[in-house]
């Protein structure tokens, strides 16, 4: 049984001020097996973010079924960790407090959220900004939060939209090397999202290219080249083309079409 | 040369532009007040009508302490008309926060509730508190009742609509977040929603503050025998524009200690934001 199984997707917005339906995703199939890490790699516009909502729950597929461990999805839950785009920590929390907050909902006591939050302030890096609020810190340490948060949960999927968009080439190059790091010493499934082709390569052993509008998987690829990957190196170059000539035949054909 | 300090010249010279800064503020203050007591002096109009700086401060200083009885019956009895009035303002404030900032967690959070209850108070919303006065008093008669319910009702609504603000403009996504942690219905309203609508809130509290000052003071005027708009409006019958200014003093100096300790609280409150203040305005 797959981590996550996606079977007949489809997403349609209505577009209410004009009075026309949007189709974002047609017939989206796709199996996740455990400890996965997959990119999905797409245009903007591609619907690459409306499908993890909707496997993280915030938003419902038109039609079709979405189940994460054989359970299907109906509402948000912390079986699936997210990271988002912007940190979208709690600004009135510090960073334990906001790694924490999981467990504060759950009722467990101060002192003990601490010291299970600690681990995963050193995971990340951040040990001596424990105490400090969101607005002290840089956009790259928040987001290191972002995922601490989402750890810690520890959830059977962690999905991530694009959480090193924001952040400069240098700090996201840091963030990607230790992402590759957790993944490999916690054994995690991990769904992320991203438009960047080197990006996919660098963190995916499964790369999902998809074609804009309407969302389709254009192809399924896996990729094994072992890590650390040296992104100047023959093999990462021959993937490179591979993956960009799906993606120029896609807009070839898009641009033949109008 | 042995000292820090002398070897740079530098901030003496500072020092001193510093305090000619704070002195060129109160030019302007203090030439109105030396304007004006000269003018009163001087006799065109009669001192009856129009005190001078030094009367008022004098009244004000008997009122308070009541060392010579210039302010008769009020002499010494400050304390007790100013506590008179400030519990009709923390009665009615503190009536007015906890409804208003209930009300509007409920009407910016639930679709039902901003259908069902927002119209009605929206209507009430435009008429002055002012009107009610009639109205009060047959209800709760001449005490601290009908003041307190006029206090609540200009103090009310700014904590209403601040509230409703800051709840509906919460960032989509911390919900999300909460969510996506487990929060259920009622710790995503006191751990997410309430919150993050806290600066919201705050600018309300501050403005019902004020709101509840100015009440207080027409309540007093009109349905109570006790407090410093009670001494004001009496002592306009005696014609006694001394004492009026005294308790006009008085009024804005314990509406501004009001701020001040409203601001004290906000700050320690949202100290999280604080940083974000700073670098939003250095950067």
């Amino acid at each position: 049984m797959a981590a996550i199984e996606l079977r007949n997707i489809v997403k349609v917005f209505s577009d209410k001020r004009r009075g026309r339906d949007l189709l974002t995703l047609d017939n989206i199939n796709l199996d996740i097996e455990a400890n996965d890490f997959v990119c999905l790699l797409g245009p903007s516009g591609c619907g690459k973010s409306t499908l993890l909502n909707i496997i993280a729950g915030f938003e419902q597929a038109t039609s079709g079924r979405t189940l994460v461990d054989g359970r299907q999805v109906l509402q948000p839950g912390s079986d699936r960790g997210v990271v988002f785009q912007q940190p979208t920590l709690m600004p009135w929390l510090t960073a334990i407090d906001n790694i924490a907050f999981h467990l504060k909902l759950k009722g467990v006591g101060k002192s003990e959220r601490h010291d299970r939050a600690i681990e995963f302030i050193d995971l990340v890096g951040l040990r001596g900004f424990e105490h400090h609020h969101p607005s002290e810190m840089s956009g790259g340490m928040n987001q290191r939060v972002g995922i601490a948060r989402a750890l810690l949960m520890n959830p059977s999927v962690i999905l991530m939209d694009e959480p090193f968009a924001a952040l400069d080439a240098q700090t996201k190059l840091e963030m990607q090397e230790e992402l590759v790091a957790i993944w490999q010493k916690r054994r995690c499934t991990i769904v992320f999202v991203t438009h960047s082709v080197d990006e996919a390569l660098v963190l995916g052993n499964k790369i999902v290219v998809m074609t804009k509008r309407p969302g389709r998987i254009r192809e399924a690829v896996n990729f094994d080249l072992p890590r650390p990957r040296d992104i100047t190196s023959p093999e990462f170059n021959d993937a490179k083309r591979r993956i960009l000539s799906l993606i120029r035949e896609e807009s070839t054909r898009l641009a033949q079409a109008s | 040369m042995t000292s820090v300090t002398d070897v740079s010249p530098a901030r003496p010279a500072f020092r001193l532009t510093r305090a000619l800064q704070g002195l060129e503020r109160l030019v302007v203050p203090a030439l109105l007040i030396a304007g004006w007591e000269a003018f009163a002096r001087s006799g065109v109009l009669p001192p009856a009508l129009l005190p001078a700086p030094s009367a008022v401060l004098h009244a004000l200083g008997d009122w308070v302490f009541g060392f010579d009885e210039t302010t008769q019956t009020y002499s010494g009895h400050w304390l007790r008309d100013a506590l008179a009035s400030a519990l009709r303002v923390f009665g009615g404030f503190a009536l007015a926060s906890l409804l208003g900032i209930l009300a509007g967690v409920a009407i910016g959070w639930s679709r039902l509730f901003e259908k069902t209850l927002e119209p009605t108070l929206q209507m009430l919303r435009p008429i002055p508190p002012v009107s009610w006065i009639p109205l009060a008093i047959i209800w709760f008669g001449i005490a601290d009742k009908p003041a307190i319910f006029l206090v609540f009702l200009g103090a009310f609504f700014p904590v209403l609509m601040n509230t409703i603000h800051g709840v509906k403009t919460v960032d989509h996504n911390l919900v999300r977040a909460g969510a996506m942690m487990g929060a259920n219905q009622r710790q995503m309203l006191t751990d997410i929603v309430l919150p993050a609508a806290l600066p919201s809130i705050f600018a309300g509290l501050r403005i019902a503050v004020g709101s509840a000052w100015m009440l207080t003071v027409t309540a007093e005027m009109v349905a109570v025998k006790s407090g410093l708009g009670y001494v004001l409006w009496d002592s306009y019958y005696f014609l006694r524009y001394d004492i009026v200014l005294a308790a006009m003093i008085s009024i804005g100096l314990l509406g501004y200690l009001s701020d001040l300790g409203l601001k004290a609280i906000m700050a320690h409150t949202l100290r999280w934001q604080q940083t974000t203040t700073v670098q939003g305005r250095a950067g």
